[in-house]
């Protein structure tokens, strides 16, 4: 893992520190936290409550800056990109799975998971064959013209997969994405994971404290009061 | 992209529907005043114009002097040569002599005391427009019209002397060429022209009966225009009169025409300035209550609409372009809404164009001299007083609303997301 080529490299902090104020202390979530991410890893950050897990995903997506140190994702170095630079490398490269699903209600299961591609600008049908594809990965093209309150829980996170998907991103960051599911959902959604890890070699990190979680992953990074405490493989 | 917002929109009843509600009923009602305005002000100058002064009048240049009193030994010489090549030059007005005078009038038979009364001649030919335009025929309660000899009487003067038609009335009056004279004259009918003041003292007669009895043939004490469309154009009217004047025909001689607009005729001025910064200004408070609203509905909607805000930006939409949705929103809905205003308020302006309202009831203690029948009247202006400041107000309501985004941090994102 240490002499991984670089053209490998797809996520590198270097002593990311991150501080929020707090009154006229401060708190710090993250206390030098370095970390390399490969292509093609399905790795995960544990830890307790309050350790900075989202912290650090949300610097990953860039959808926060840290306070010191450094972030390079897919080449492009976190702390220097504009707010649109930013909205554009999330929008092509960078897909989202939330605790809570976070669909758009007004839209079908299709129109969530088009959503994406129509940010991207891409023709209406190529548009409409990764569409159906992203549905088929995860077991729900007969559910397209749905809409998220006519979906369960576990179907909704599914769609949300497939809307993290459908772009083909390098990187799907996921915080907790199975909170709000019950155990066999949870196998479910992170089989599909699994699986679209294996076929399009997409790079997953996982924020988690849930043992079914865990036991998925294939490299574990445990983050103890903003800090890494361990980093295992295997 | 715009058929998803639309898609957004026509699902999302609650983003569309209130805004909708409110920019259509706005737009109708800024619509309908403008129209109903422009009707009451036409009523207003057509009864003024029918009775007394024209769209344009022309008099003599010492009678313009005066203002608003007459002074009837002023005339008009040459009236129909001045009528022909008026009618030439101006062919978007017909022309129309008037002869007015005044003095005492009373009854040979009752031999009460005599009472003050203004004499109107006009032209009463059957085939004229005169007669349609002061309404003697509808107002003729008891005779017949005056058309070949003798007057017709306002039913309160003839109730006052106490006379009915084929009975005999003295006036006194003075002549063109100065002289005082007693004139019997056949009462021919009496009639009721629905303004008080008219009904108290007028007496018409045939104009070219009073030439001839005041020895002043050819002569008018006022020419009335009336544009051929019917309606008072305030502009255009201000704008003859004043190149009329400008080529001034006699020179500075007292009986030298001198043409003028109803406003100044009547003095109106004030009241079309009045009327037209009211429609104005209520337009105005319209569009203002409607952004008011608007911005609320909008802010409202970005609160409600806040969880969906943000996973848009963190799905890589920029600010820009989720605000740039959320004006696009605001511009189809305030297309919609305006253009649904605007129809539903046409609609109702047409109805009263065409139908009227038959106010006679409320106008009955009424001293302004105005028509029976209220009318809207739809013009240019109508068709876009409404449309674009509904959409300016939609659009500038969602605009400042949706200022809030660019306040947002995507930072937080994720953890209000949870939520
Ligand atoms: N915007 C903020 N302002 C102040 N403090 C914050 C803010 N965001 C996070 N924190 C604090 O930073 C620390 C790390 O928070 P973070 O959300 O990263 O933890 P977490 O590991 O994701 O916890 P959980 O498992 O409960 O989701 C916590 O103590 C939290 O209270
Ligand atoms: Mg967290």
């Amino acid at each position: 893992m240490l002499n991984m080529p670089d053209n490998n490299l797809i996520v590198e902090t270097v002593e990311l520190v991150k501080r929020y104020p707090m009154g006229r202390q401060e708190l710090v979530a993250l206390k030098g936290v370095s970390l390399r991410f490969c292509r093609g890893e399905f790795s995960g950050v544990i830890g307790p409550s309050g350790s900075g897990k989202t912290t650090l995903l949300n610097i990953i997506g860039t959808l926060d800056v840290p306070s010191s140190g450094s972030v390079r994702v897919l080449g492009e170095t976190v702390e220097r990109l504009s707010p649109a630079a930013a909205a554009r490398l999330r929008s092509r490269h960078i897909g989202f799975v939330f605790q809570t699903f976070n669909l758009l209600p007004v839209y079908t299961a299709y129109e969530n998971v088009e959503f994406p591609l129509l940010l991207l600008g891409m023709g209406a049908q190529e548009r409409r064959r990764r569409v159906m594809a992203a549905l088929e990965w995860v077991g729900l093209a007969d559910r397209a013209n749905s809409r998220p309150a006519q979906l369960s829980g576990g179907e909704c996170q599914r769609v949300a997969i497939a809307r993290a998907m459908v772009k083909e991103p390098a990187l799907v960051l996921a915080d907790e994405p199975t909170a709000n599911l019950d155990a066999e959902n949870s196998h479910h959604i992170l089989e599909t994971m699994q699986k679209l890890n294996q076929e399009l070699g997409t790079t997953f990190i996982f924020s988690t404290h849930d043992d079914k979680v865990i036991g998925y992953l294939r490299r574990r990074i445990r983050l103890v009061d903003g800090r890494v405490a361990a980093d295992e493989t295997g | 992209m715009s058929w998803f917002v639309i898609k957004g929109i026509l699902r999302d009843r609650s983003r569309s529907l209130f805004p909708l509600v409110v920019v259509t009923v706005g737009v109708a009602l800024a619509v309908f005043l403008d129209a109903y305005l422009r009707g009451a002000q036409d009523s207003i100058f057509a009864a003024t114009a029918r009775l007394a002064t024209g769209h344009l009048r022309v008099v003599p240049r010492a009678q313009a002097e005066l203002g608003n009193r007459y002074d009837f030994r002023f005339t008009l010489k040459d009236i129909d040569s001045l009528v022909s090549s008026l009618s030439q030059r101006y062919p978007e007005i017909s022309w129309h002599p008037r002869f007015r005078f005044s003095g005492v009038i009373r009854s040979r038979k009752t031999g009460l005391p005599g009472m003050p009364f203004t004499g109107l001649g006009v032209d009463l030919n059957p085939e004229g427009s005169e007669r349609k335009r002061l309404r003697l025929g509808q107002g003729l309660i008891a005779g017949g019209l005056p058309e070949s000899g003798g007057a017709g009487l306002g039913f309160r003067l003839a109730q006052q002397l106490g006379v009915v038609p084929g009975d005999t009335v003295v006036i006194v009056t003075t002549r063109a060429d100065g002289e005082l004279m007693e004139i019997p004259l056949a009462v021919a009918g009496i009639i009721r022209f629905g303004v008080t003041a008219l009904d108290r003292q007028l007496l018409v007669m045939d104009i070219g009966e009073v030439q001839t009895l005041l020895g002043a043939g050819h002569r008018a004490t006022e020419l009335l225009g009336f544009f051929q469309h019917g309606f008072y154009d305030d502009r255009r009217a201000v704008a003859l009169a004043r190149s009329f004047n400008l080529q001034p025909a006699g020179g500075e001689e007292q009986s030298a025409p001198v043409m003028q607009a109803l406003r100044d005729a009547a003095g109106f001025g004030s009241l079309i300035e009045l009327i037209n910064s009211a429609t104005g200004l209520v337009v105005f408070i319209f569009v203002l209550a409607m952004a008011v609203v608007l911005l609320n509905a909008g802010l409202l909607n970005s609160l409600r609409r806040y969880q969906e805000i943000g996973i848009r930006l963190a799905l890589g939409e920029t600010k820009l372009q989720v605000y740039g949705s959320l004006l696009s929103e605001a511009f189809f809905i305030g297309i919609a809404g305006s253009l649904l205003g605007t129809l539903l308020g046409l609609g109702v302006s047409w109805y009263l164009q065409t139908h009227g309202l038959d106010i006679s009831g409320m106008m009955r203690n009424a001293s302004v001299v105005m028509e029976d029948v209220l009318r809207a009247r739809i013009a240019g202006r109508t068709f876009f007083i409404g449309f674009l400041p509904g959409l300016a107000a939609t659009f500038a309501g969602s605009a400042l609303a949706g200022l809030s985004i660019f306040r947002r941090s995507p930072a937080r994102l994720t953890r209000e997301l949870a939520e």
